[in-house]
């Protein structure tokens, strides 16, 4: 039996000649938290697409294999029934559609305790928020957060949370650091796509992508260190605590498509 | 007896009450293509029917300073394949005055049937008028629905009015509602409508903001598949001082349907101003698969998106 819950053998992904991913090999190992580590452009979301299945995201070569299956053309919905989920980086807005709904809609059996209860652990509060539209009128991050909560009553074997930090305040951060810790505790296998290297801190394995490209694989901490000896510098964003240094980390790209 | 009957079970498949129409507190009205089955009144409202060759004449009355607490049910429809139904309404809303009426329109075995409403509606000052009319037509689309109103709004009083056709086929549908609003009134023209097959729908609403402080909005959420089209003509024009309109159309295309919609928007007075949006396109991919994420196949994903937009 694979302890590995989802495999990438060899992904490529072409948009109009142009290389969007490129030979990614990928091990996510169940019960784990792995994040993908990169700056934006880097093709972290297509990944996410691409592995979930969305429309226009086949993959051009290799193989994805989740549960030991190859998933590689199966529709979004299969792969979902099948355990493996998608949080959007921005969650779609729904005109008529109420966070009750939402919320009810990867559920085999609609269970109103435990919709209240995800609400609960996205820390807003179901009285307010049930019955409210999942539409413009929410803000950024109270849409994130029930896009978590949805993955809450979901419970799925993985889930790929795509940048699930982006419009959520510096306060509210930690909360959402715990929230994913819980999701694993649950038994939820996280793929962590993120351009923060302090959220990246809490996996357990990170891979760092650049250019379509999984660059290097290691604990948080190995690509921490492997980034600051050997890699070209990225945007501040990824390490912003180390701007002012980036002279002395400049190597050649040869060296950081090791 | 057999036609009241039969009026109120398709009533409820529309998604009515019937038992609204046991209950004393709440009036009503049922009408039989031209045969009123069944009034019932309260205080403060004054309903006269009378019957014509192909339909009725009412006068609705609601008198100075009565609050209707319930909503008012009427039912109009026409149980057999063929009939025609012409509804003329005159309406005198006075002042001070609250009333919200719920008309359900039932054509459940429509293959040649025509159904027409006129209505002359004036409300008075600092009154709330709230009208929400839903159609019940069966799958073979034979129907043909006319709908219009001319509505006056008087100073600080509020005119809702919520139409929605989503269960079986619309048919031939033209609605033209009208209104002019006075002085800090508000208007709201709501209109949810699901075609298919060959339905055609074509809407004009318009508000007309004479009024200081007048405001109003103008929202359709239309969705066609098969070969359905649609028209949407939303107009406002803003002519009192500091008021404020906003026309909001979005049209959900599916198969071969088309959608047009024409948003007018007119601001004569320089302190007014109107907004618009309008959004016509295919059903958004990424609500769809963000729906399918979740374990649901894309049928049942476009589904709850277009639900939703309609509910």
């Amino acid at each position: 039996m694979r302890s590995d819950l989802l495999i990438l053998e060899g992904v490529s992904l072409k948009r109009e000649d142009r290389l969007i991913l490129n030979n990614v090999n990928l091990k996510v190992k169940k019960g784990s938290i792995h994040s993908i580590l990169g700056p934006n452009g880097a093709g972290k979301s297509s990944l996410a697409y691409l592995i979930i299945g969305c429309c226009d995201y086949l993959p051009d070569e290799g193989n994805i294999i989740f549960c030991n299956r190859n998933v590689n053309s199966m529709p979004i919905w299969e792969k979902a029934q099948m355990g493996l989920t998608l949080a959007w980086q921005e969650p779609a807005r729904f005109e008529g559609l109420t966070v009750e709904d939402y919320l009810s809609l990867g559920m085999k059996e609609k269970n109103s305790d435990k919709i209240m209860e995800a609400l609960e652990f996205v820390l807003l509060d179901p009285q307010k928020y049930l019955k409210r539209e999942v539409d413009r009128t929410l803000s950024g991050g109270e849409r994130k957060r029930i896009e978590l909560a949805s993955i809450f009553t979901m419970e799925p074997k993985l889930v790929i949370l795509d940048e699930p930090d982006s419009g959520i305040d510096v306060l509210a951060l930690e909360n959402i650091v715990e929230m994913i810790k819980t999701l694993k505790k649950r038994g939820t296998t996280v793929l962590l796509i993120t351009h923060r290297e302090e959220i990246s801190q809490i996996a357990d394995r990170t891979s760092l992508m650049c250019s379509g490209l999984i660059v290097k694989e290691g604990t948080p901490e190995e690509i921490a260190q492997y980034y600051k000896t050997k890699c070209i510098p990225c945007p501040e964003k990824i390490f912003p605590a180390d701007r002012n240094n980036t002279d002395k980390k400049k190597v050649s790209e040869k060296d950081a498509r090791l | 007896m057999q036609d009241y009957k039969l009026m109120l079970d398709a009533y409820k498949k529309s998604g009515g009450a019937p038992e609204a129409f046991k209950d004393s507190k709440i009036a009503h009205l049922v009408v039989h293509k031209n045969k009123v089955l069944g009034k019932h009144l309260v205080e403060g409202l004054i309903i006269v029917p009378e019957e014509t060759e192909s339909g009725i004449n009412v006068i609705l009355t609601v008198r100075k300073g009565f609050r209707i607490s319930t909503p008012v049910h009427l039912c109009f429809g026409i149980i057999p394949e063929e009939g025609r139904q012409e509804i003329n309404i005159q309406a005198k809303v006075e002042d001070n005055v609250r009333i919200s009426l719920l008309a359900h329109c039932v054509f459940p075995n429509a293959v040649k049937i025509q159904h027409i409403m006129k209505a002359n509606i004036e409300i008075g000052d600092n009154a709330f008028y709230e009208y929400n009319e839903v159609h019940f037509h069966g799958e073979k689309g034979g129907i043909e629905v006319i709908p219009q109103a001319k509505i006056k709004v008087g100073k600080k009083s509020q005119l809702k009015t919520n139409f929605s056709l989503l269960k079986g086929r619309v048919g031939v549908f033209d609605l033209d509602y009208q209104a002019e609003v006075d002085d800090e009134a508000v208007l709201e023209m709501i209109t949810k409508i699901y075609g298919y097959g060959e339905d055609r729908i074509k809407i004009k609403e318009g508000g007309r903001l004479t009024g200081k402080a007048s405001r109003g909005l103008i929202k359709s959420r239309i969705a066609v598949r098969d070969e359905a089209q649609s028209e949407v003509v939303n107009e406002m024009i803003a002519e009192g001082e500091n008021s404020r309109g906003h026309v909001d159309c979005v049209e959900i295309v599916q198969d071969q349907a088309l959608a047009k919609a024409i948003p007018i928007v007119e601001v004569i007075h320089p302190l007014a101003q109107v907004t618009h949006e309008a959004a016509i396109g295919r059903v958004d991919k990424k609500q769809v698969e963000t729906v399918m994420a979740r374990g649901l196949e894309e049928e049942k994903a476009i589904d709850i998106v277009v639900g939703g937009m309609l509910k």
